[in-house]
C-alpha cells in the first residue's frame, strides 16, 4: 500500500460525556444525566404533544395515530429481523387477524374497546403464532416469501368463503369514546413498547435471541431449542401487529378486507430502513417521516408511489444506516480526519 | 474395561448424495477418557461428530449416550443431556462481548437446571459465571480480554470461546472438532494443559484434529478414519504402526508405480 501524502482517514471516537455516562458514573452530575435522558425524552414529549399541537387539524391528529399503528408493526418488524433474524412480510396478517379479532369480539360479545384491544392483541398474536409454526425452521428469503402468502391467503379465503362479512367486512364496531383517548392510547402504547424491547433485548433472554440470529447452530449445541426461542419472537411481533390492527378496527369502527394489505407489509420494512435497523427507536422516526409523506403524496394522485419509490431509493442509496443509527453516531462519537 | 461405555456408537453410516461419507462406524467412549479421531480431509470425522451431536441425520447405525438411545435426536436435546460441540469454523456473536456470548448457553434449561459450570449460576448473576469461565480458560480479566468484542479477537481466544461456550454448559462430554488447528505455537503450548485440566475436573473428550504432535501427547486412545471407514484404533503408537494409516497419511508405494 502506497500511502502518499494527504491520505486519510476518517476517525471516530466516542465523546467524553458518552463514556462517562455509561455505567453509575452517569448519575454523577446533571451534565450527565441530561445527556442520556435528553434524547428519551425528545421522543416521549414529541409524541405526547403530537395529538395536541395538531388539535386544530383533526385530519393530521389522524395521521398520528396511523403513525402510531405503523410504528408498532415496524417495530416488531424490526425486532423479528434484527433481532430474531426472520424477515417477515407478514404485518398484513398479524393486523387483519388483530382487526378481525376486535371487532368480531366487540360486535358478537359486545365489550368496549379497551377490552377487546388486549384480547385481541393476545389471541390474535397466539392465532399468528400457530399458523407460523409450520415455517419457522425456514430461513433468510424463504420465511420472507411464505410470510408473505399469510395476507394474501387469510384475505382470498375471507373473500372467498364470504365468511364475517366477506367483501362488506363487519361493520358496526364501536370507536373508541373520544378521540383523545384514541390518542393517547396509542401514543403511550408506542412509546412503552419501544422502551420494552429496547430493554428485552439487552436482557439475558435477549441475548439468546440475538444468538439465534447470528449463528443458531451455536444456539442448538448450547441445548436450547431454536424453534421455542423463533416461536417467542414472533408471538412479540405479531402481538404488536395485532395490537395496532385491534386499533385500527376501533379507529375506523370496520373491519375489512384492506387490513389485510400489503400496505401492512411494506411500510414496516420501508420505516425500518428508513429509520434505521436493529435500533427499535428507528422504526417509529422512519414512521413519523414516511406515512405524513405518504398522506401529503396524496395530492399527486397515482404518482405518489413514485414520488415515494425515489425517496426511499434516496435513503438506501445515501444513508442506507438510517437516521437512528446516523444520528446516534453523531451524538455519542466525534470525526476527525487523520493523515495516515 | 468393566464399566459400561459412556458414550456408544454401531455402525454409524452417513450418504450425501452418492458420496458414502461414514460407513458403520463404531466406537466406544468411556468416562474420563480423552479419544482422538484423526484422518485425511476429507475422511469423514466432522461428518462423524455432526451424527453423533445430531446435527445432521444418520443413515444407519445408533448412538447411545449414559445408556440412552440418543439417535437422531435433536442437537439441543443431546446437548441439554451433557454431550456438546465445538465448530471447526469459530462463528462466535460477533457482535457481543466475549463474556455476554456464554449468557446463550448459561440460559439455557440445562445450564439453570444445574447452575452451570461448577454450579455457579446458582450463586451468582450470569455475568459473573461467564467471566469466571472465561478467565479459568485464559481469558486475561486484568487486561479486560473478556469484556473486548468478539469480533476483535484473534483466532486463540475464539478457539477457547468455543470451548467456554461448551463448559457454560457443565457438560460431560464435549466434542473438540479441530480446536488445536489454526493456532499458533505459543497458543497450542497452553492449549494442551488447559485440555489437561478439563480431563482432571472429569470432562471426557472427544479430539478431532489434524495436529498429531499435540493429540498425541493428550489423546490416550485414537481412531483413525479414511474415507468414512475406522481403518485403526489404539493407542497412539500402536495406530501409527497399521500399514492401513501409513497409507492414508503418506501414500502407498503403488501410487509411485504408475506416476
Amino acid at each position: 500500500m502506497s500511502s502518499s501524502k494527504g491520505d486519510r482517514r476518517k476517525e471516530r471516537i466516542d465523546r467524553g460525556i458518552k463514556v462517562r455516562s455509561d455505567s453509575v458514573y452517569a448519575i454523577s452530575s446533571w451534565k450527565e444525566i441530561t445527556y442520556l435522558i435528553a434524547p428519551r425524552l425528545v421522543l416521549i414529549l414529541g409524541l405526547a404533544l403530537a395529538p395536541l399541537v395538531l388539535s386544530a387539524a383533526p385530519y393530521w391528529q389522524r395521521v398520528v395515530s396511523i403513525i402510531c399503528v405503523y410504528s408498532l408493526l415496524a417495530m416488531g418488524f424490526d425486532f423479528l429481523a434484527n433481532y430474531v433474524g426472520l424477515v417477515s412480510l407478514g404485518g398484513g396478517f398479524y393486523v387483519g387477524i388483530g382487526a378481525y379479532a376486535a371487532a368480531l369480539l366487540n360486535t358478537h360479545f359486545g365489550l368496549p374497546p379497551m377490552i377487546t384491544i388486549p384480547m385481541a392483541t393476545l389471541l390474535g398474536a397466539i392465532i399468528c403464532t400457530v399458523l407460523f409454526l409450520p415455517c419457522l425452521p425456514l430461513r433468510g428469503v424463504y420465511f420472507a416469501i411464505v410470510s408473505l402468502m399469510y395476507p394474501l391467503i387469510a384475505a382470498r379465503i375471507v373473500e372467498a368463503l364470504d365468511i364475517f362479512g366477506g367483501t362488506d367486512g363487519i361493520l358496526g364496531v364501536d370507536g373508541f369514546s373520544n378521540v383523545w383517548i384514541e390518542q393517547y392510547f396509542l401514543v403511550l402504547c408506542v412509546l412503552v413498547m419501544v422502551f420494552a424491547l429496547r430493554r428485552l433485548v439487552e436482557e439475558d433472554i435477549g441475548l439468546v435471541f440475538r444468538g439465534v440470529k447470528d449463528n443458531d447452530q451455536a444456539v442448538k449445541a448450547s441445548g436450547i431449542n431454536i424453534n421455542q426461542y423463533k416461536a417467542f419472537g414472533v408471538f412479540i411481533a405479531s402481538a404488536l401487529g395485532c395490537l395496532g390492527g385491534a386499533c385500527l378496527t376501533h379507529m375506523y369502527m370496520w373491519a375489512g378486507l384492506s387490513q389485510f394489505a400489503l400496505d401492512f407489509s411494506i411500510i414496516p420494512i420501508a420505516a425500518t430502513v428508513v429509520g434505521g435497523g436493529g435500533t427499535l427507536v428507528g422504526p417509529v422516526l422512519g414512521c413519523l417521516i414516511l406515512v405524513p409523506v405518504s398522506e401529503l403524496l396524496r395530492d399527486f394522485g397515482s404518482l405518489r408511489i413514485a414520488v415515494y419509490s425515489i425517496v426511499l431509493t434516496g435513503f438506501i442509496v445515501f444513508k442506507s444506516e438510517g437516521i437512528m443509527i446516523y444520528a446516534a453516531r453523531k451524538y455519542e462519537q466525534f470525526e476527525r480526519w487523520v493523515e495516515i | 474395561m468393566s464399566s459400561e461405555p459412556l458414550l456408544s456408537v454401531r455402525n454409524l453410516g452417513k450418504k450425501f448424495g452418492g458420496v458414502l461419507a461414514l460407513s458403520g462406524v463404531s466406537l466406544d467412549v468411556f468416562k474420563g477418557d480423552i479419544v482422538g479421531i484423526i484422518g485425511p480431509n476429507g475422511s469423514g470425522k466432522t461428518t462423524l461428530v455432526n451424527a453423533i451431536t445430531g446435527f445432521i441425520q444418520a443413515d444407519t447405525g445408533a448412538v447411545q449416550f449414559k445408556g440412552k438411545d440418543i439417535t437422531n435426536w435433536k442437537p439441543h436435546k443431546i446437548a441439554a443431556l451433557g454431550l456438546t460441540r465445538t465448530f471447526q469454523v469459530m462463528r462466535p456473536y460477533f457482535s457481543l462481548p466475549a463474556y455476554k456470548n456464554l449468557i446463550v448457553p448459561l440460559f439455557s434449561p440445562r445450564a439453570r437446571k444445574t447452575g452451570g459450570w461448577r454450579g455457579g449460576g446458582k450463586m451468582g448473576s450470569r455475568d459473573t459465571v461467564a467471566v469466571d469461565i472465561l478467565e479459568e480458560i485464559g481469558f486475561e480479566r486484568d487486561s479486560y480480554v473478556p469484556f473486548k468484542l468478539a469480533s476483535s479477537l484473534p483466532t486463540g481466544y475464539l478457539k477457547r470461546l468455543e470451548l467456554a461456550r461448551c463448559l457454560a454448559l457443565r457438560p460431560e462430554v464435549i466434542i473438540c472438532d479441530e480446536v488445536l488447528s489454526g493456532l499458533s505455537m505459543s497458543e497450542m503450548a497452553s492449549m494442551v494443559p488447559l485440555v489437561e485440566k478439563l480431563q482432571m475436573e472429569g470432562i471426557t473428550l472427544i479430539m478431532v484434529e489434524h495436529r498429531l504432535r499435540e493429540l498425541f501427547r493428550l489423546a490416550g486412545r485414537v481412531i483413525v478414519l479414511n474415507f468414512g471407514c475406522k481403518i485403526a484404533e489404539g493407542t497412539s503408537e500402536e495406530v501409527m504402526e497399521y500399514p492401513e494409516v501409513k497409507q492414508a497419511y503418506f501414500g502407498s508405494e503403488e501410487v509411485y508405480d504408475y506416476v
